[in-house]
Protein backbone atom coordinates (compact mmCIF):
# COMPACT_ATOMS: atom_id res chain seq x y z
CA UNK A 1 0.00 0.00 0.00
CA UNK A 2 1.30 3.42 -0.91
CA UNK A 3 -0.73 5.27 1.69
CA UNK A 4 -0.15 4.56 5.35
CA UNK A 5 -2.56 5.99 7.89
CA UNK A 6 -0.98 6.36 11.32
CA UNK A 7 -2.66 6.45 14.72
CA UNK A 8 -2.44 10.23 14.96
CA UNK A 9 -4.31 10.65 11.66
CA UNK A 10 -7.08 8.27 12.67
CA UNK A 11 -7.43 10.09 16.00
CA UNK A 12 -7.59 13.42 14.19
CA UNK A 13 -10.16 12.21 11.64
CA UNK A 14 -12.19 10.72 14.50
CA UNK A 15 -12.35 14.18 16.08
CA UNK A 16 -13.41 15.78 12.79
CA UNK A 17 -16.00 13.07 12.17
CA UNK A 18 -17.20 13.11 15.79
CA UNK A 19 -16.87 9.35 16.00
CA UNK A 20 -15.44 7.34 18.85
CA UNK A 21 -13.99 4.17 17.36
CA UNK A 22 -13.01 1.07 19.28
CA UNK A 23 -9.40 -0.15 18.93
CA UNK A 24 -10.61 -2.81 16.54
CA UNK A 25 -12.57 -0.27 14.48
CA UNK A 26 -9.52 2.02 14.38
CA UNK A 27 -7.30 -0.71 12.96
CA UNK A 28 -9.93 -1.53 10.35
CA UNK A 29 -10.40 2.16 9.53
CA UNK A 30 -6.65 2.59 9.01
CA UNK A 31 -6.62 -0.25 6.50
CA UNK A 32 -9.84 0.79 4.76
CA UNK A 33 -8.77 4.38 4.40
CA UNK A 34 -5.29 3.54 3.13
CA UNK A 35 -6.75 1.19 0.54
CA UNK A 36 -9.35 3.72 -0.54
CA UNK A 37 -6.74 6.49 -0.84
CA UNK A 38 -4.53 4.19 -2.93
CA UNK A 39 -7.50 3.76 -5.20
CA UNK A 40 -8.33 7.47 -5.28
CA UNK A 41 -4.68 8.24 -6.10
CA UNK A 42 -5.54 6.97 -9.59
CA UNK A 43 -6.91 10.46 -10.22
CA UNK A 44 -3.30 11.67 -10.10
CA UNK A 45 -2.77 10.06 -13.52
CA UNK A 46 -4.88 12.82 -15.06
CA UNK A 47 -3.47 16.20 -15.90
CA UNK A 48 -5.95 18.71 -14.49
CA UNK A 49 -3.72 21.77 -14.85
CA UNK A 50 -5.96 24.75 -15.58
CA UNK A 51 -9.21 22.80 -15.13
CA UNK A 52 -11.77 24.64 -13.02
CA UNK A 53 -13.13 22.49 -10.17
CA UNK A 54 -16.78 21.75 -10.95
CA UNK A 55 -18.96 21.82 -7.86
CA UNK A 56 -22.23 22.10 -9.74
CA UNK A 57 -23.02 20.79 -13.23
CA UNK A 58 -25.23 23.72 -14.19
CA UNK A 59 -24.35 27.41 -14.05
CA UNK A 60 -24.98 28.27 -10.42
CA UNK A 61 -26.45 31.41 -9.00
CA UNK A 62 -27.41 32.31 -5.50
CA UNK A 63 -31.07 31.84 -4.74
CA UNK A 64 -32.32 34.71 -2.63
CA UNK A 65 -35.59 35.10 -0.80
CA UNK A 66 -37.04 37.54 1.67
CA UNK A 67 -36.17 36.63 5.24
CA UNK A 68 -39.70 35.95 6.38
CA UNK A 69 -41.12 33.00 8.25
CA UNK A 70 -43.40 30.92 6.03
CA UNK A 71 -43.88 27.80 8.12
CA UNK A 72 -46.16 27.85 11.14
CA UNK A 73 -45.40 27.10 14.75
CA UNK A 74 -44.96 23.34 14.94
CA UNK A 75 -43.07 23.25 18.23
CA UNK A 76 -45.11 20.50 19.82
CA UNK A 77 -44.66 18.06 16.94
CA UNK A 78 -41.00 18.90 16.49
CA UNK A 79 -40.25 18.37 20.18
CA UNK A 80 -42.00 15.03 20.03
CA UNK A 81 -38.91 13.78 18.14
CA UNK A 82 -36.47 15.13 20.72
CA UNK A 83 -34.57 12.57 22.81
CA UNK A 84 -35.26 14.82 25.82
CA UNK A 85 -37.35 17.99 26.23
CA UNK A 86 -38.52 20.25 29.02
CA UNK A 87 -40.84 23.27 29.03
CA UNK A 88 -40.84 23.51 25.23
CA UNK A 89 -37.06 23.24 24.90
CA UNK A 90 -34.48 20.60 23.98
CA UNK A 91 -32.64 19.18 26.98
CA UNK A 92 -28.91 18.75 26.33
CA UNK A 93 -26.04 17.47 28.46
CA UNK A 94 -24.16 20.07 30.45
CA UNK A 95 -22.21 22.30 28.05
CA UNK A 96 -20.28 24.60 30.41
CA UNK A 97 -18.61 24.00 33.72
CA UNK A 98 -20.92 25.26 36.48
CA UNK B 1 -57.03 -10.91 -14.62
CA UNK B 2 -55.51 -10.57 -11.16
CA UNK B 3 -55.54 -6.98 -9.90
CA UNK B 4 -51.81 -7.24 -9.17
CA UNK B 5 -51.04 -7.92 -12.84
CA UNK B 6 -52.06 -4.40 -13.85
CA UNK B 7 -49.51 -1.66 -14.15
CA UNK B 8 -50.05 1.42 -11.98
CA UNK B 9 -51.66 3.45 -14.75
CA UNK B 10 -53.81 0.52 -15.93
CA UNK B 11 -55.04 0.05 -12.38
CA UNK B 12 -55.90 3.72 -12.00
CA UNK B 13 -57.87 3.55 -15.27
CA UNK B 14 -59.86 0.54 -14.00
CA UNK B 15 -60.52 2.37 -10.74
CA UNK B 16 -61.76 5.47 -12.52
CA UNK B 17 -64.00 3.31 -14.73
CA UNK B 18 -65.50 1.88 -11.53
CA UNK B 19 -64.33 -1.69 -12.23
CA UNK B 20 -62.03 -1.85 -9.20
CA UNK B 21 -62.35 -0.07 -5.86
CA UNK B 22 -59.27 1.59 -4.35
CA UNK B 23 -59.80 -0.46 -1.18
CA UNK B 24 -59.84 -3.68 -3.24
CA UNK B 25 -56.51 -2.77 -4.81
CA UNK B 26 -54.96 -1.91 -1.45
CA UNK B 27 -56.28 -5.11 0.10
CA UNK B 28 -54.98 -7.17 -2.82
CA UNK B 29 -51.51 -5.71 -2.27
CA UNK B 30 -51.63 -6.39 1.47
CA UNK B 31 -52.69 -9.95 0.74
CA UNK B 32 -49.57 -10.33 -1.42
CA UNK B 33 -47.48 -8.67 1.29
CA UNK B 34 -48.89 -11.18 3.76
CA UNK B 35 -47.60 -14.02 1.59
CA UNK B 36 -44.26 -12.62 0.45
CA UNK B 37 -43.02 -10.07 2.93
CA UNK B 38 -41.77 -12.38 5.64
CA UNK B 39 -39.28 -13.88 3.22
CA UNK B 40 -38.44 -10.84 1.07
CA UNK B 41 -38.51 -8.02 3.65
CA UNK B 42 -39.05 -5.17 1.21
CA UNK B 43 -40.42 -2.80 3.85
CA UNK B 44 -39.13 -1.31 7.07
CA UNK B 45 -42.55 0.12 7.98
CA UNK B 46 -46.02 -0.88 6.77
CA UNK B 47 -49.05 1.32 7.44
CA UNK B 48 -52.03 -0.88 6.63
CA UNK B 49 -54.64 0.98 8.69
CA UNK B 50 -53.56 4.35 7.35
CA UNK B 51 -53.53 2.96 3.80
CA UNK B 52 -57.05 1.58 4.07
CA UNK B 53 -58.39 4.82 5.54
CA UNK B 54 -56.63 6.76 2.82
CA UNK B 55 -58.07 4.39 0.18
CA UNK B 56 -61.61 5.29 1.29
CA UNK B 57 -60.76 8.98 1.12
CA UNK B 58 -59.21 8.67 -2.35
CA UNK B 59 -62.22 6.64 -3.56
CA UNK B 60 -64.58 9.43 -2.48
CA UNK B 61 -62.49 12.01 -4.32
CA UNK B 62 -62.48 9.87 -7.45
CA UNK B 63 -66.24 9.31 -7.22
CA UNK B 64 -66.85 13.04 -6.79
CA UNK B 65 -64.66 13.83 -9.80
CA UNK B 66 -62.11 15.70 -7.73
CA UNK B 67 -59.35 13.21 -8.58
CA UNK B 68 -59.04 12.37 -12.27
CA UNK B 69 -55.31 11.97 -12.84
CA UNK B 70 -53.42 8.90 -14.09
CA UNK B 71 -52.15 7.86 -10.64
CA UNK B 72 -55.39 8.23 -8.65
CA UNK B 73 -55.88 5.24 -6.36
CA UNK B 74 -52.48 3.60 -6.98
CA UNK B 75 -50.95 1.76 -3.97
CA UNK B 76 -47.43 3.12 -3.66
CA UNK B 77 -44.22 2.46 -1.70
CA UNK B 78 -41.76 5.14 -0.59
CA UNK B 79 -38.06 4.65 0.08
CA UNK B 80 -37.33 5.20 3.74
CA UNK B 81 -35.04 8.19 3.18
CA UNK B 82 -37.99 10.32 2.04
CA UNK B 83 -39.82 12.09 4.82
CA UNK B 84 -43.46 11.16 5.27
CA UNK B 85 -45.47 13.27 7.72
CA UNK B 86 -46.60 11.18 10.67
CA UNK B 87 -44.91 7.98 9.45
CA UNK B 88 -41.63 6.63 10.83
CA UNK B 89 -38.69 7.51 8.54
CA UNK B 90 -35.49 5.69 9.53
CA UNK B 91 -33.15 5.93 6.52
CA UNK B 92 -32.45 2.28 7.48
CA UNK B 93 -30.32 3.56 10.36
CA UNK B 94 -30.44 3.02 14.10
CA UNK B 95 -29.78 6.73 14.54
CA UNK B 96 -33.26 7.50 13.15
CA UNK B 97 -35.02 4.50 14.72
CA UNK B 98 -37.72 6.72 16.25
CA UNK B 99 -37.89 9.67 13.85
CA UNK B 100 -41.40 10.70 12.77
CA UNK B 101 -41.19 13.65 10.35
CA UNK B 102 -43.47 16.64 10.80
CA UNK B 103 -43.64 17.19 7.04
CA UNK B 104 -43.55 15.20 3.81
CA UNK B 105 -40.95 15.39 1.07
CA UNK B 106 -42.13 17.51 -1.87
CA UNK B 107 -42.13 14.47 -4.21
CA UNK B 108 -44.29 12.56 -1.72
CA UNK B 109 -46.65 15.52 -1.37
CA UNK B 110 -47.07 15.75 -5.15
CA UNK B 111 -47.85 12.03 -5.38
CA UNK B 112 -50.43 12.26 -2.61
CA UNK B 113 -51.96 15.28 -4.32
CA UNK B 114 -52.26 13.04 -7.42
CA UNK B 115 -54.18 10.49 -5.34
CA UNK B 116 -51.74 7.68 -4.61
CA UNK B 117 -52.13 5.55 -1.48
CA UNK B 118 -48.91 5.08 0.47
CA UNK B 119 -48.50 1.55 1.85
CA UNK B 120 -45.26 1.96 3.75
CA UNK B 121 -41.57 2.70 3.69
CA UNK B 122 -39.11 0.48 1.86
CA UNK B 123 -35.81 -0.96 3.00
CA UNK B 124 -32.53 0.44 1.70
CA UNK B 125 -28.84 0.61 2.46
CA UNK B 126 -28.24 2.73 5.56
CA UNK B 127 -28.31 6.39 4.46
CA UNK B 128 -28.36 5.05 0.86
CA UNK B 129 -24.70 4.01 1.22
CA UNK B 130 -24.39 0.65 -0.43
CA UNK B 131 -25.23 -1.36 -3.53
CA UNK B 132 -27.01 -4.37 -2.02
CA UNK B 133 -29.45 -3.19 0.72
CA UNK B 134 -27.33 -5.29 3.10
CA UNK B 135 -26.10 -2.30 5.13
CA UNK B 136 -29.64 -1.67 6.47
CA UNK B 137 -29.87 -1.72 10.26
CA UNK B 138 -33.22 -3.49 9.85
CA UNK B 139 -32.05 -6.59 8.00
CA UNK B 140 -31.54 -7.56 4.36
CA UNK B 141 -34.06 -7.60 1.52
CA UNK B 142 -34.06 -10.59 -0.83
CA UNK B 143 -34.34 -10.59 -4.60
CA UNK B 144 -37.83 -11.79 -5.60
CA UNK B 145 -36.38 -13.63 -8.63
CA UNK B 146 -34.04 -15.69 -6.45
CA UNK B 147 -34.03 -15.23 -2.69
CA UNK B 148 -30.39 -16.31 -2.36
CA UNK B 149 -29.46 -13.05 -4.11
CA UNK B 150 -29.53 -9.38 -3.18
CA UNK B 151 -32.07 -6.99 -4.76
CA UNK B 152 -29.33 -4.40 -5.37
CA UNK B 153 -29.26 -1.05 -3.71
CA UNK B 154 -29.53 1.29 -2.25
CA UNK B 155 -33.23 1.40 -3.29
CA UNK B 156 -33.41 -2.40 -2.99
CA UNK B 157 -36.65 -2.51 -1.02
CA UNK B 158 -38.43 -0.33 -3.57
CA UNK B 159 -37.21 -2.42 -6.53
CA UNK B 160 -38.04 -5.73 -4.85
CA UNK B 161 -41.49 -4.49 -3.78
CA UNK B 162 -42.37 -3.53 -7.37
CA UNK B 163 -41.02 -6.83 -8.73
CA UNK B 164 -42.90 -8.89 -6.13
CA UNK B 165 -46.24 -7.10 -6.51
CA UNK B 166 -45.94 -5.71 -2.98
CA UNK B 167 -46.83 -2.30 -4.47
CA UNK B 168 -47.71 -0.99 -7.93
CA UNK B 169 -44.86 1.52 -8.05
CA UNK B 170 -42.29 3.05 -5.74
CA UNK B 171 -40.05 6.05 -5.25
CA UNK B 172 -36.33 5.63 -4.84
CA UNK B 173 -33.32 7.91 -4.79
CA UNK B 174 -30.18 7.69 -6.91
CA UNK B 175 -26.80 9.12 -5.86
CA UNK B 176 -24.54 6.77 -7.82
CA UNK B 177 -26.97 4.27 -9.36
CA UNK B 178 -29.27 3.54 -6.44
CA UNK B 179 -32.44 3.49 -8.55
CA UNK B 180 -31.09 2.06 -11.81
CA UNK B 181 -29.01 -0.78 -10.37
CA UNK B 182 -31.69 -2.35 -8.13
CA UNK B 183 -34.19 -1.88 -10.98
CA UNK B 184 -31.80 -3.86 -13.17
CA UNK B 185 -31.27 -6.62 -10.58
CA UNK B 186 -35.02 -6.95 -9.93
CA UNK B 187 -36.21 -6.71 -13.55
CA UNK B 188 -38.20 -3.48 -13.24
CA UNK B 189 -37.94 0.00 -14.79
CA UNK B 190 -36.10 2.70 -12.85
CA UNK B 191 -35.18 6.24 -13.78
CA UNK B 192 -32.94 8.93 -12.40
CA UNK B 193 -33.90 12.28 -13.94
CA UNK B 194 -31.62 15.23 -14.69
CA UNK B 195 -30.25 16.78 -11.48
CA UNK B 196 -32.66 19.43 -10.24
CA UNK B 197 -35.77 17.99 -11.93
CA UNK B 198 -37.33 16.60 -8.73
CA UNK B 199 -37.18 18.66 -5.53
CA UNK B 200 -34.90 17.15 -2.88
CA UNK B 201 -36.90 18.84 -0.12
CA UNK B 202 -37.55 16.14 2.48
CA UNK B 203 -35.02 13.69 1.03
CA UNK B 204 -32.53 12.87 3.77
CA UNK B 205 -29.31 14.08 2.15
CA UNK B 206 -26.37 11.82 1.30
CA UNK B 207 -24.40 13.50 -1.50
CA UNK B 208 -26.39 16.64 -2.19
CA UNK B 209 -24.78 17.49 -5.53
CA UNK B 210 -25.58 13.96 -6.80
CA UNK B 211 -28.87 12.90 -5.14
CA UNK B 212 -32.02 12.73 -7.25
CA UNK B 213 -35.41 11.14 -6.57
CA UNK B 214 -37.04 8.99 -9.23
CA UNK B 215 -39.56 6.21 -9.92
CA UNK B 216 -39.29 2.39 -9.91
CA UNK B 217 -42.09 0.88 -11.94
CA UNK B 218 -43.47 -2.08 -13.87
CA UNK B 219 -43.18 -0.38 -17.23
CA UNK B 220 -42.02 2.74 -19.07
CA UNK B 221 -45.48 4.34 -19.16
CA UNK B 222 -45.74 4.23 -15.36
CA UNK B 223 -42.22 5.61 -15.12
CA UNK B 224 -42.97 8.59 -17.40
CA UNK B 225 -46.29 9.25 -15.66
CA UNK B 226 -44.77 9.30 -12.18
CA UNK B 227 -41.82 11.41 -13.25
CA UNK B 228 -44.21 13.92 -14.82
CA UNK B 229 -46.10 14.07 -11.50
CA UNK B 230 -43.10 14.59 -9.22
CA UNK B 231 -41.06 16.97 -11.43
CA UNK B 232 -41.43 20.50 -10.14
CA UNK B 233 -39.66 23.74 -9.46
CA UNK B 234 -39.62 24.07 -5.70
CA UNK B 235 -38.41 27.15 -3.84
CA UNK B 236 -37.71 24.89 -0.85
CA UNK B 237 -34.82 23.26 -2.78
CA UNK B 238 -32.43 25.90 -4.11
CA UNK B 239 -30.95 23.44 -6.63
CA UNK B 240 -34.36 22.63 -8.11
CA UNK B 241 -34.46 23.80 -11.74
CA UNK B 242 -37.00 25.92 -13.53
CA UNK B 243 -37.11 23.77 -16.61
CA UNK B 244 -39.31 22.99 -19.55
CA UNK B 245 -40.26 19.72 -21.18
CA UNK B 246 -41.49 17.84 -18.14
CA UNK B 247 -44.56 16.53 -20.01
CA UNK B 248 -42.75 13.20 -20.13
CA UNK B 249 -45.75 11.11 -21.16
CA UNK B 250 -45.81 12.93 -24.50
CA UNK B 251 -42.66 10.90 -25.32
CA UNK B 252 -44.47 7.55 -25.09
CA UNK B 253 -44.16 7.18 -28.84
CA UNK B 254 -43.11 3.99 -30.60
CA UNK B 255 -40.46 5.34 -32.94
CA UNK B 256 -36.67 5.34 -32.92
CA UNK B 257 -36.16 5.95 -36.63
CA UNK B 258 -33.07 8.05 -37.13
CA UNK B 259 -32.31 8.23 -33.41
CA UNK B 260 -28.53 8.29 -32.92
CA UNK B 261 -27.42 5.84 -30.25
CA UNK B 262 -23.81 5.58 -29.10
CA UNK B 263 -22.36 2.50 -27.42
CA UNK B 264 -19.23 3.23 -25.36
CA UNK B 265 -16.63 0.55 -26.15
CA UNK B 266 -15.16 1.22 -22.71
CA UNK B 267 -18.37 -0.15 -21.12
CA UNK B 268 -17.81 -3.61 -22.56
CA UNK B 269 -14.21 -4.29 -21.59
CA UNK B 270 -12.77 -6.01 -18.57
CA UNK B 271 -15.09 -6.99 -15.73
CA UNK B 272 -18.36 -7.34 -17.61
CA UNK B 273 -20.17 -10.67 -17.45
CA UNK B 274 -20.52 -12.37 -20.86
CA UNK B 275 -24.27 -12.92 -20.56
CA UNK B 276 -24.87 -9.30 -19.54
CA UNK B 277 -22.80 -8.11 -22.48
CA UNK B 278 -24.68 -10.31 -24.96
CA UNK B 279 -28.15 -9.31 -23.78
CA UNK B 280 -27.32 -5.60 -23.77
CA UNK B 281 -25.79 -5.76 -27.26
CA UNK B 282 -28.82 -7.75 -28.47
CA UNK B 283 -31.00 -4.92 -27.21
CA UNK B 284 -28.88 -2.48 -29.21
CA UNK B 285 -29.39 -4.64 -32.31
CA UNK B 286 -33.14 -4.62 -31.76
CA UNK B 287 -33.16 -0.84 -31.59
CA UNK B 288 -31.06 -0.74 -34.74
CA UNK B 289 -33.53 -3.05 -36.47
CA UNK B 290 -36.29 -0.65 -35.45
CA UNK B 291 -34.52 2.18 -37.25
CA UNK B 292 -32.06 3.66 -34.77
CA UNK B 293 -28.56 4.55 -35.97
CA UNK B 294 -26.29 2.64 -33.63
CA UNK B 295 -22.52 2.96 -33.47
CA UNK B 296 -19.67 2.33 -31.07
CA UNK B 297 -17.45 5.10 -29.71
CA UNK B 298 -14.89 5.78 -27.00
CA UNK B 299 -16.34 7.69 -24.08
CA UNK B 300 -13.03 7.84 -22.16
CA UNK B 301 -12.32 8.44 -18.45
CA UNK B 302 -14.65 5.59 -17.43
CA UNK B 303 -12.24 4.15 -14.85
CA UNK B 304 -11.89 7.54 -13.13
CA UNK B 305 -15.58 7.91 -12.30
CA UNK B 306 -15.57 5.69 -9.21
CA UNK B 307 -12.64 7.29 -7.36
CA UNK B 308 -14.05 10.73 -8.24
CA UNK B 309 -17.48 9.76 -6.98
CA UNK B 310 -16.34 8.23 -3.70
CA UNK B 311 -14.27 11.31 -2.90
CA UNK B 312 -17.10 13.75 -3.58
CA UNK B 313 -19.90 11.62 -2.12
CA UNK B 314 -17.94 10.85 1.07
CA UNK B 315 -17.03 14.53 1.48
CA UNK B 316 -20.65 15.62 1.13
CA UNK B 317 -21.86 12.78 3.35
CA UNK B 318 -19.46 13.70 6.15
CA UNK B 319 -20.88 17.21 6.08
CA UNK B 320 -24.54 16.21 5.65
CA UNK B 321 -24.45 13.63 8.44
CA UNK B 322 -23.07 16.12 10.97
CA UNK B 323 -26.69 16.92 11.81
CA UNK B 324 -27.19 13.57 13.53
CA UNK B 325 -25.97 14.57 16.95
CA UNK B 326 -28.57 13.21 19.36
CA UNK B 327 -29.99 16.63 20.21
CA UNK B 328 -33.11 17.39 18.20
CA UNK B 329 -34.29 13.99 16.94
CA UNK B 330 -33.25 10.40 16.62
CA UNK B 331 -31.18 8.19 18.86
CA UNK B 332 -29.25 9.60 21.84
CA UNK B 333 -26.90 7.39 23.83
CA UNK B 334 -28.26 7.14 27.37
CA UNK B 335 -26.38 8.18 30.49
CA UNK B 336 -23.58 10.34 29.07
CA UNK B 337 -23.36 13.62 30.93
CA UNK B 338 -20.96 15.71 28.85
CA UNK B 339 -21.84 17.16 25.48
CA UNK B 340 -18.93 16.08 23.27
CA UNK B 341 -18.71 12.52 24.55
CA UNK B 342 -22.49 12.33 24.03
CA UNK B 343 -22.12 13.40 20.38
CA UNK B 344 -19.36 10.90 19.74
CA UNK B 345 -20.97 7.96 21.49
CA UNK B 346 -24.38 8.66 19.94
CA UNK B 347 -22.92 8.72 16.44
CA UNK B 348 -20.65 5.73 17.02
CA UNK B 349 -23.57 3.62 18.23
CA UNK B 350 -26.10 5.07 15.83
CA UNK B 351 -24.23 4.62 12.52
CA UNK B 352 -23.28 1.30 10.92
CA UNK B 353 -19.80 0.38 9.55
CA UNK B 354 -20.29 1.52 5.92
CA UNK B 355 -21.67 4.91 7.02
CA UNK B 356 -18.78 5.41 9.44
CA UNK B 357 -16.30 4.40 6.74
CA UNK B 358 -17.63 7.08 4.39
CA UNK B 359 -17.84 9.77 7.09
CA UNK B 360 -14.21 9.07 8.04
CA UNK B 361 -13.05 9.19 4.42
CA UNK B 362 -15.07 12.35 3.78
CA UNK B 363 -13.70 14.07 6.87
CA UNK B 364 -10.19 13.17 5.75
CA UNK B 365 -10.46 14.40 2.14
CA UNK B 366 -11.90 17.71 3.35
CA UNK B 367 -9.31 18.20 6.09
CA UNK B 368 -6.69 20.89 5.89
CA UNK B 369 -3.64 19.68 4.01
CA UNK B 370 -5.58 17.10 1.97
CA UNK B 371 -8.43 19.18 0.57
CA UNK B 372 -6.57 20.25 -2.59
CA UNK B 373 -5.00 16.87 -3.27
CA UNK B 374 -8.22 14.89 -2.93
CA UNK B 375 -11.42 16.91 -2.90
CA UNK B 376 -10.47 19.67 -5.36
CA UNK B 377 -8.75 17.13 -7.60
CA UNK B 378 -11.99 15.11 -7.74
CA UNK B 379 -13.99 18.23 -8.64
CA UNK B 380 -11.57 18.88 -11.51
CA UNK B 381 -11.88 15.33 -12.80
CA UNK B 382 -15.65 15.69 -12.53
CA UNK B 383 -15.34 18.64 -14.95
CA UNK B 384 -13.39 16.41 -17.37
CA UNK B 385 -16.00 13.64 -17.12
CA UNK B 386 -18.78 16.13 -17.81
CA UNK B 387 -16.85 17.36 -20.87
CA UNK B 388 -16.51 13.79 -22.18
CA UNK B 389 -20.29 13.40 -22.00
CA UNK B 390 -20.82 16.80 -23.65
CA UNK B 391 -18.70 15.61 -26.58
CA UNK B 392 -20.64 12.35 -26.80
CA UNK B 393 -24.00 14.13 -26.80
CA UNK B 394 -22.86 16.39 -29.60
CA UNK B 395 -23.01 13.21 -31.71
CA UNK B 396 -25.64 11.00 -30.08
CA UNK B 397 -29.20 11.33 -28.81
CA UNK B 398 -28.49 8.75 -26.18
CA UNK B 399 -25.82 6.42 -24.87
CA UNK B 400 -26.63 2.73 -24.48
CA UNK B 401 -24.90 0.31 -22.15
CA UNK B 402 -25.33 -2.09 -19.27
CA UNK B 403 -26.54 -0.90 -15.86
CA UNK B 404 -24.15 -3.12 -13.92
CA UNK B 405 -21.33 -5.49 -14.93
CA UNK B 406 -23.10 -8.54 -13.50
CA UNK B 407 -26.52 -9.71 -12.39
CA UNK B 408 -27.44 -9.62 -8.68
CA UNK B 409 -24.72 -11.09 -6.46
CA UNK B 410 -25.50 -13.64 -3.77
CA UNK B 411 -26.39 -12.39 -0.32
CA UNK B 412 -23.44 -11.97 2.01
CA UNK B 413 -20.79 -11.80 -0.71
CA UNK B 414 -20.33 -8.06 -1.23
CA UNK B 415 -19.63 -6.17 1.99
CA UNK B 416 -16.29 -7.79 2.85
CA UNK B 417 -14.53 -6.01 -0.01
CA UNK B 418 -15.87 -2.44 -0.33
CA UNK B 419 -13.77 -1.47 -3.35
CA UNK B 420 -14.96 -4.51 -5.28
CA UNK B 421 -18.53 -3.56 -4.38
CA UNK B 422 -17.92 0.01 -5.52
CA UNK B 423 -16.69 -1.29 -8.91
CA UNK B 424 -20.20 -2.57 -9.55
CA UNK B 425 -21.27 1.07 -9.88
CA UNK B 426 -18.93 1.74 -12.80
CA UNK B 427 -21.65 2.29 -15.45
CA UNK B 428 -24.09 4.26 -13.31
CA UNK B 429 -21.92 6.60 -11.28
CA UNK B 430 -20.66 8.98 -13.97
CA UNK B 431 -24.28 9.82 -14.80
CA UNK B 432 -24.69 11.35 -11.33
CA UNK B 433 -21.38 13.20 -11.55
CA UNK B 434 -22.51 14.81 -14.81
CA UNK B 435 -26.09 15.43 -13.61
CA UNK B 436 -27.53 13.42 -16.54
CA UNK B 437 -30.76 11.43 -16.78
CA UNK B 438 -30.54 7.66 -17.00
CA UNK B 439 -33.08 4.85 -17.26
CA UNK B 440 -32.81 1.13 -16.59
CA UNK B 441 -35.16 -1.24 -18.41
CA UNK B 442 -35.22 -5.04 -18.38
CA UNK B 443 -33.53 -6.69 -21.39
CA UNK B 444 -33.59 -10.36 -20.49
CA UNK B 445 -32.21 -12.74 -17.90
CA UNK B 446 -29.04 -14.74 -17.41
CA UNK B 447 -28.84 -18.55 -17.32
CA UNK B 448 -29.75 -18.50 -13.61
CA UNK B 449 -32.94 -16.55 -14.34
CA UNK B 450 -31.66 -13.30 -12.84
CA UNK B 451 -32.74 -10.11 -14.65
CA UNK B 452 -30.39 -7.99 -16.74
CA UNK B 453 -30.90 -4.26 -17.19
CA UNK B 454 -30.26 -2.05 -20.19
CA UNK B 455 -29.20 1.51 -19.41
CA UNK B 456 -29.95 4.49 -21.61
CA UNK B 457 -28.25 7.75 -20.73
CA UNK B 458 -29.32 11.12 -22.09
CA UNK B 459 -27.98 14.64 -22.15
CA UNK B 460 -29.25 17.00 -19.47
CA UNK B 461 -33.01 17.67 -19.82
CA UNK B 462 -33.36 15.03 -22.56
CA UNK B 463 -35.43 12.52 -20.58
CA UNK B 464 -37.97 12.40 -23.39
CA UNK B 465 -35.45 10.83 -25.77
CA UNK B 466 -34.72 8.13 -23.19
CA UNK B 467 -38.40 7.51 -22.54
CA UNK B 468 -39.14 7.28 -26.27
CA UNK B 469 -36.29 4.83 -26.90
CA UNK B 470 -37.12 2.77 -23.79
CA UNK B 471 -40.82 2.68 -24.65
CA UNK B 472 -40.11 1.63 -28.23
CA UNK B 473 -37.81 -1.14 -27.05
CA UNK B 474 -40.35 -2.32 -24.48
CA UNK B 475 -43.23 -2.34 -26.96
CA UNK B 476 -41.07 -4.22 -29.44
CA UNK B 477 -40.88 -7.13 -27.00
CA UNK B 478 -37.88 -8.91 -25.68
Amino acid sequence: MANVIDDATIEYVGILAKLELSEEEKEQAKKDMARMLDYIDKLGELDTEGVEPMSHVFPVRNVFREDVVTNGDDRENILRNAPAEKDGMFVVPQTFEG
Amino acid sequence: MNILDYTATELSEKIKQGEIKVTEAVEAVFERIGIKEEELHCYITLEKDKALARAEQVQRKIDSGELTGPLAGVPFAIKDNLCTEGTLTTCASKILENFVPTYSAEAVRLLEQAGVVILGKTNMDEFAMGSTTETSYYGVTKNPHNTAHVPGGSSGGSAAAVAAGECFAALGSDTGGSIRQPASYCGVVGMKPTYGTVSRYGLIAYGSSLDQIGPLTKDVRDCATILETIASHDSKDSTSMEREGTDFTSALVEDVKGMRIGIPRDYFGEGIDGEVKDKVLNAAKRLEAMGAVVEEFDLSLVEYAIPTYYTIAAAEASSNLERFDGIKYGYRVPGVEDLHPMYKRTRSEGFGPEVKRRIMLGSFVLSSGYYDAYYLKALKVKALIKKAFDEAFARYDCILGPVAPTTAPELGKSLADPIKMYLGDIYTIAVNLAGLPGISIPCGTDSKGLPIGLQLIGDCFQEKKLIQAAYTYEQGGM
